[in-house]
């Protein structure tokens, strides 16, 4: 069985209409799977019921085996998911090290080795770590908000387009650290929108379409798919 | 839109009018019944404000008290020595204070932007501070000073008390409009601190310009638009009229003053609401909603938000003025003294919450309601009290600290009231549609 | 020209009940910000609370003045105070849970959240004058004055005294104590930060695992104790009048908005800037342009920009003018 699996979702906000149809999700152990589709279509939605967000109308999320559809996002925390929104994703008015030390709010042990871990990866959150994170560049900001979710040792972290509105510099660089991240052993699930350059670091790919899977594979496998490439990577 | 409960609880407070009729006096029912209606009509103004386009104004006690200016300055006989001695030289005064203002606008409008605007617009308010001061100061203390244990202030105009009654809205919507001028672009909650500010500031002012308002010194004696009951006392029809069904003529002459006076609310009141209705039921009154209910969307299709907010808060506004002169008129006195927030501001917004808003006829039963609740608390709760105490010795310490402790269950009790409405039904008693 | 005893009539009828005032104002906007920042709305029942508090304060002190426990010196209310403290967080967590927690479980409006507190505040209102009264009342106590205006004549020579009450000073240095408590919790602790990330982004707090219910209830806590603190300086410098408290919120919320909603440090700042406005454009300057003019000469009038009755016009103008031109106040707040 895979690390996560997310079968058959199906659900909206509140009560309004279904934007998840029947929605599957799957991750390895150590694996990076990349979220690709037009806007709108759900990849958000999609990262947010698995997180437990979101009220299902069916489907279950099972994480390492056990099923954790009914839990709430904080007891998702606890059983090893870290999650970073797409927007909003740091505590503005707080300095860098105080956004890494409230990523690590539900640990009671000694986690400032993690923080060596994460100012390691991240240089620049090094660099600025006394300086309030709503000053800092776009770049910068992302990198804070993976360091956030890293606090809490996840064994799966789930990036919501983690590169959005940052240079294409520093989207290679956010795509380097987030290999290295998988290269210890945690599994990776990200949604993007520069899906060719994601897609070519993804293990598996998901195209989705208006809240359904339209297309599944290993990343190269979606990259050199002919319908894939025309409709969603632009030739 | 009416209800098929609404003439239920219309109806229901009648029964309620009729019970303090039954086992207090006539006297005291009319009384809930006049200061009811006047308070429905606060209520009315609030809900325009609130219920219609989301407004948050907790100012309402300077509006009303603007209305209860405007019965002074309207039905008041002017003092003459007074005006001799600096009337002129106030007015002079004042039209100096204005011209400044409108300078120091013009000049901030006009000038380019920087050190020399702020520099310019800054000497323009000073300097015409300091001249609005020396022509204002010595005018004051020369009218304060004409009789000042009678008089000691100009009066007013002498005109019918009944006109100050449509000027009191317009004392108010002047107020509002230049409230909302700067103000209404604002959030909600610095909307409401604002409109908080500004009845504190005309509540001072009336307190304490008493070259005005005799301040504290209240303007007593005020013309009635309905007969004196000492008139009505000593004339013979209506000495006949109470002979023939058997009346006391001392108690018959002030009911009659009082449903003079009802008759007169309701009119108001019927007018108001009509008026209201129609307006809201217009293509006017529905673009308001749509506002209210989403503002953003309303914007993007071009309305301009902010104008039609600064006529609903004028309007209301106006409307609350109205009902101040109103009372003022009832009360026969002006009393600045007495103009507190929460009796005029938060408890008319226990009325329009309790009421239902978005609902004229559920603004004018909560007003109703909640004013029979605010009189009707005390005698209720002592009553209570003289009950479960009756165990106890007539001079027992414990009772007689209770009932002095009795007059505050009236503001428990809309507190409660308050909460219950907001938790349990917070559309109101008559909900909007 | 006599610039020294101008400058000690200025210090004592304007720079000493400015500082004293402008604590408590800050104190009190304080508790207002807090509510603001992780509540989400406007408080208009603080001043209620304040009074509340210091109620409790007034009435233990009595009891301890009965049994003869005094302070020396200082004001046996200082002693009270931990029990004022200790009944304003028992009725606000009362509140909270009989009242304020349905509304954040349904997510209503801020504006709802204001309306309710309304409520509040009328029923806290009540409450108040059912126990206590409307009476005013004094309940300073120990030593009136730490400088008396005679004393310092006869050191300094001058013929302008300075009087210093010991509830200005009291004021000044518990304010200072309050303050760097505050900050301290804050900006130290694992619960003040907490606190601060709920405040900044309340989903990002949910996902990192902060109790919301833990925040806010530790939030009232801190109101309580800063709004007991700020009631019974301001009753132990003026007096206690339930009244007065409700008349306070104008100035509170100037204070506050003026320093930007929702920043502690702005707070601060909102509190100082509307006292220093109100007393200096209310005090009749004669006395100071007398000692500043020519010998012998003395100005007609007061000298007064505007009187006292006028002090709510100085903070709303400034309250004004700050909207306006800054809207998210001296100190960035937040816009919600
Ligand atoms: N909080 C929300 N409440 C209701 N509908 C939402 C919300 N967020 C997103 N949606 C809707 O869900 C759909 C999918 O949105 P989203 O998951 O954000 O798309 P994507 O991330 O793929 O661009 C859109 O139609 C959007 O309008
Ligand atoms: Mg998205």
């Amino acid at each position: 069985m895979s690390f996560l699996s997310a079968t058959k979702m199906t659900g909206g906000y509140g009560a309004g209409p279904d934007i998840l149809h029947e929605l599957d999700l799957t991750v390895e152990k150590g694996e990076i799977a990349v979220i690709v589709g037009p806007n709108g279509a759900g990849k958000s939605t999609g990262m947010k019921a698995v997180f437990g967000m979101l009220n299902l109308r069916e489907g279950s999320v099972v994480l390492d085996g056990k099923d954790i559809t009914t839990l709430s996002p904080q007891e998702r925390v606890h059983m090893g998911m870290g999650f970073v929104p797409q927007v909003r994703n740091i505590f503005p008015t707080m300095s860098v090290r105080e956004n890494l030390e409230m990523g690590a709010f539900i640990r009671n042990d000694d986690y400032e080795k993690t923080i060596e871990q994460v100012y390691e990866l991240f240089p620049a959150v090094y660099e600025k770590r006394d300086q309030n994170a709503g000053e800092l560049s776009g770049g910068q900001r992302q990198q804070v908000a993976v360091g956030r979710a890293l606090m809490t040792q996840p064994k799966l972290l789930m990036l919501d387009e983690p590169t959005a509105g940052v240079s294409p510099i520093v989207m290679d660089e956010l795509f380097d650290r987030i290999i290295e991240v998988a290269k210890t052993g945690i599994s990776i699930l990200m949604v993007e929108q520069n899906a060719r350059q994601a897609l070519e670091i993804a293990d598996k790919g998901y195209v989705l379409v208006q809240g359904r899977n339209a297309y599944t594979d290993t990343g190269e496998a979606l990259l050199a798919n002919p319908e894939v490439r025309r409709t969603f990577l632009g030739g | 839109m009416m209800q098929s409960r609404t003439p239920i609880y219309f109806a229901l407070m009648g029964v309620l009018i009729l019970g303090v009729g039954i086992f207090e006096s006539w006297n005291n029912a009319l009384f809930v019944l006049n200061f009811g209606l006047i308070s429905a009509i606060m209520a009315l103004g609030v809900n325009l404000q609130w219920g219609y386009a989301g407004l948050f104004n907790v100012g309402v006690v300077g509006f009303v008290a603007l209305g209860g200016l405007s019965v002074v300055l309207t039905s008041m006989a002017p003092v003459s020595p007074a005006w001799e001695a600096g009337g002129p030289r106030a007015l002079l005064a004042l039209l100096v204070a204005v011209g400044v203002i409108v300078a120091a606008i013009m000049a901030w409008k006009k000038m380019a932007k920087g050190k020399v605007r702020g520099l310019t617009v800054g000497a323009i308010l000073i300097v015409g501070f300091f001249i609005f001061r020396a022509l204002f100061d010595p005018a004051v203390a020369a009218i304060e000073a004409v009789n000042s244990a009678q008089e000691g202030y100009l009066g007013g105009l002498g005109l019918p008390v009944l006109l100050a009654w449509p000027v009191g809205g317009l004392f108010a919507a002047g107020a509002a409009w230049l409230i909302g001028k700067t103000a209404l672009g604002l959030r909600s909650d610095y909307l409401a601190i604002a409109t908080l500010g500004i009845g504190e500031i005309i509540i001072a002012v009336l307190k304490n310009e008493d070259w005005l308002t005799r301040g504290v010194k209240n303007v007593n004696g005020l013309p009635r638009p309905v007969p004196y009951e000492v008139d009505l006392q000593q004339s013979e029809t209506f000495l006949n009229l109470m002979a023939s069904i058997g009346a006391d003529p001392v108690t018959g002459s002030s009911i009659f003053v009082k449903l003079c006076y009802a008759a007169l609310f309701l009119a108001v009141i019927i007018g108001l609401v009509t008026l209201m209705q129609l307006a809201l039921n217009s293509p006017w009154g529905r673009m308001m909603r749509a506002i209210r209910d989403n503002e953003t969307a309303c914007e993007a299709m071009g309305k301009d938000v902010t104008a039609r907010h600064l006529q609903i808060f004028v309007l209301g506004a106006a409307i609350c003025g109205i009902a101040g002169a109103m009372m003022t008129t009832l009360d026969g006195q002006l009393t600045p003294a007495s103009y507190q927030p929460l009796r005029f501001t938060f408890l008319v917004w226990v009325m329009v919450i309790v009421g239902g808003s978005g609902n004229n006829w559920g603004a004018v039963l909560g007003g109703m309601f909640i004013w029979f609740l605010w009189v009707e608390v005390e005698p209720i709760s002592i009553f209570l009290v003289e009950i479960v105490t009756s165990g106890l010795a007539e001079d027992s310490a414990l009772r007689d600290g209770i009932l002095d402790r009795v007059v505050y269950m009236r503001h428990l009790t809309m507190g409660l009231i308050l909460l219950l409405v907001l938790r349990f039904s917070p559309r109101g008693l008559l909900p909007e549609k | 020209m006599d610039f020294l005893n101008a400058l000690v009539a200025f210090t004592n009828f304007v720079i000493v009940p400015a500082s004293a005032y402008g604590a408590q104002l800050a104190i009190g906007a304080l508790g207002v910000t807090l509510i603001y920042g992780i509540l989400r709305f406007s408080n208009f029942a603080h001043g209620e609370t304040m009074a509340f508090g210091t109620m409790v304060v007034l009435l233990v002190t009595g009891l301890f003045q009965q049994w003869g426990i005094s302070l020396g010196p200082l004001p046996t209310a200082l002693l009270a105070l931990p029990f004022g403290i200790a009944a304003a967080a028992a009725l606000v967590l009362f509140t909270d849970k009989t009242v304020y927690k349905f509304y954040r479980r349904v997510k209503a409006a801020p504006v709802m959240l204001v309306i309710v507190s309304m409520g509040v505040m009328f029923m806290m209102n009540g409450i108040l004058r059912m126990i206590i009264g409307t009476d005013d009342r004094r309940f300073a106590d120990g030593e009136r004055f730490i400088i008396r205006a005679r004393d310092f004549k006869e050191w300094t020579g001058l013929s302008e005294g300075l009087a210093i009450r010991t509830t200005q000073v009291l004021t000044i240095v518990v304010a200072l104590i309050t303050v760097a408590l505050l900050f301290w919790f804050l900006n130290k602790t694992r619960t003040g930060k907490s606190m601060r990330a709920y405040s900044d982004n309340e989903d990002l707090a949910l996902l990192s695992g902060i109790n919301p219910e833990r925040v806010v209830m530790i939030t009232w806590l801190v109101v309580a104790a800063l709004a007991t603190v700020a009631g019974t300086l301001y009753g132990l410098d003026k007096s206690f009048k339930p009244f007065v408290y409700m008349q306070l919120l104008l100035p509170i919320f100037a204070s506050a908005i003026v320093g930007g909603l929702g920043s502690p440090l702005g707070a601060i700042a909102g509190g100082f800037v509307i006292a220093f406005s109100e007393i200096t454009l209310t005090y009749a300057f004669k006395k100071v342009v007398t000692y500043l003019g020519p010998d012998g000469w003395s100005p007609d009038g007061l000298v007064q920009l505007l009187s006292t009755d006028y002090k709510f016009a100085v903070s709303f103008a400034i309250l004004i003018i700050v909207l306006l031109f800054k809207p998210t106040g001296l100190f960035k707040g937040k816009s919600v």
